[in-house]
């Protein structure tokens, strides 16, 4: 579901299971949202990652794979920034705990890059509740 | 000779089989999955023991084809060849920048330079 108000936001929600058509109607929708609001090819590139990631985090990660279990995708889109909550029905996890995968010690392990992606390409990450719920902000004003 | 397959198109030049991507996304579960296997399936059965991966037309590519790509690293090393990388985009390579990745990985601007740098068997 998409809306736009009249305090300029375009906003919409989306509920994700395993399926990758659903996760394209959200990434569609959101895309539409920054192009019409004059976001530039880099921010819809980092947006659609941080997007990817996170959703796919929640799935994985969060959900476990269970196919009868979906993940919540809120997004607000407005002139300044664009917000999204992404948020799973697991049991919730420390992000302080993932290990970082820079390390030469990891850098041959396949997983474990997604979080640290979402940091390095949104201005705002929060963590909201057991660690399920994730917030993450895109700011235009701070691209060079 | 090459072969057509649906999200990979590989070819031999000497001693190296070069793999492009079918689609410029690279991002979905369902498609790294299967670009995982074919790819594994078609170094295993490659007489070559090099592998370039040219990423010309990619566009998107997400942590999970990061991954796909160590594995492959993986088994290339273990045959005792050598994994290149061609053709990122600006976008893309920064991905491997922040992931450092860029570290594990012999990136090349193009697939030329890339393929002069294997070694000569």
């Amino acid at each position: 579901m998409m809306s736009t108000s009249n305090t300029g936001f375009d906003s919409g929600n989306v509920n994700v299971s395993a399926s990758a058509e659903e996760l394209e109607v959200l990434q569609t929708s959101v895309a539409s949202a920054l192009t019409r609001h004059a976001y530039g090819e880099h921010a819809l590139f980092s947006i659609r990652l941080a997007i990817e990631e996170a959703v796919m985090n929640a799935i994985r990660h969060g959900n476990l794979s269970d196919p009868a279990k979906t993940v919540e995708a809120r997004w607000s889109v407005g002139a300044e920034s664009a917000t999204f909550h992404i948020i799973d029905q697991g049991e919730g996890f420390d992000p302080a705990a993932v290990p970082d995968p820079t390390l030469d010690e990891n850098l041959e392990i396949p997983s474990g890059r997604g979080l640290m992606l979402i940091r390095a390409y949104m201005h705002e990450v929060r963590h909201h509740g057991l660690g399920n719920h994730l917030e993450m902000t895109f700011r235009r004003e701070a691209v060079a | 000779m090459a072969s057509e397959t649906p999200r990979l198109r590989c070819s031999s030049q000497g001693s190296v089989l070069v793999v492009e991507f079918a689609d410029r996304d690279v991002l979905d579960d369902v498609a790294i999955r299967q670009i995982n296997s074919e790819l594994v399936r078609q170094i295993e059965a490659a007489k070559t023991v090099h592998v370039l991966i040219c990423f010309r037309g990619v566009e998107h590519l997400s942590s999970a084809a990061l991954g796909t790509l160590i594995t492959v690293n993986s088994l290339v090393k273990k045959r005792s060849g050598q994994l290149r990388l061609s053709n990122i985009k600006g976008t893309i390579l920064e991905v491997f920048r922040i992931t450092k990745l860029d570290r594990l990985f012999q990136i090349h601007d193009t697939s030329e330079q890339a393929l002069a740098a294997f070694p000569k068997s």
